[in-house]
């Protein structure tokens, strides 16, 4: 690949406060700023969960209409179910050595990938920024997002 | 397989430049790599990093994480990021003369 194809800016945005919809995107903004991708990731909807300091450690896996998992609907409704999956999960990703995600976040920043979060589902959820782990650095609008994100890619997960 | 000079040493390399075999590795031919890498001169804590992951490569058979090179190796991600900018593992892989990370974290 030409030097000028390089991918050099990357802004990911993560909606999702389950476990496997939270992973995803890390692992690509992650691995963006391992290959020297500058990246910026956009927290919005349940997303947050995943910088909420109380929430963070707390995701879980969906396990009720998740064919993909291959578990009935009506058996992944059961309780416990979810835990269940979960810590199977969570010890499947520390085999990979993929980190929890409150460290997982912390790793991110100290690679210099910037956290942000979206004002209006902030003000949605009346949170406020001590809400937030230590690494969040910034609450911006939607316009604001596109301005930080201007002449990089846009993925949304 | 390519054969390249570096440092007045012939070694052989893969199309990446990565040296293919580490017993022709030496301290110049690193601090060749660093240069060509854009690192500068390797500083103490730059050999810190290239000799834990040279140490892990030997006991485990692969190339460590970012977080076992901060865990185990005692670096900080913050750190590595700074000794090897845009790219720490694949930069500091190539200069200990291992294979490049084939993980995605």
């Amino acid at each position: 690949m030409a030097e000028n194809e390089k991918i050099k800016k990357l802004s990911i945005v993560i909606s999702k406060g389950t476990l496997e919809g939270v992973y995803p995107g890390l692992i690509m903004a992650n691995g963006a700023r391992m290959a020297g991708i500058e990246v910026n990731v956009f927290f919005t909807f349940f997303g947050l969960d995943a910088i909420t300091k109380k929430k963070m450690n707390n995701l879980k896996v969906d396990t009720v209409g998740n064919p993909a998992l291959g578990i009935p609907a009506l058996i992944g409704a059961l309780p416990g179910m979810s835990t269940f999956v979960t810590n199977k999960m969570k010890q499947q990703m520390e085999e990979l050595d993929i980190p929890p995600v409150p460290e997982f976040i912390e790793m991110i920043s100290d690679a210099g990938g910037k956290i942000y979060a979206c004002l209006a589902t902030v003000e949605m959820f009346k949170l406020k920024k001590e809400d937030f782990c230590d690494q969040l650095e910034d609450i911006l609008t939607v316009g604001e997002f596109y301005n930080l994100s201007a002449g990089g890619q846009i993925i949304f997960t | 397989m390519a054969e390249k000079l570096i440092a007045g040493y012939t070694v052989d390399v893969n199309e990446e430049g990565y040296l293919t075999n580490p017993d022709q590795w030496n301290k110049e031919i690193a601090a060749e790599i660093a240069q060509e890498l854009g690192l500068g001169e390797l500083t103490e804590r730059h050999w810190k990093v290239i000799e834990f992951l040279q140490n892990d490569f030997k006991a485990n058979g692969k190339l460590p994480t970012i977080r076992r090179v901060n865990k185990v190796g005692g670096i900080s991600t913050k750190e590595l990021y700074e000794l090897f900018p845009d790219g720490p593992l694949v930069k500091a892989a190539k200069v200990a003369g291992l294979s490049k990370p084939a993980s995605c974290v």
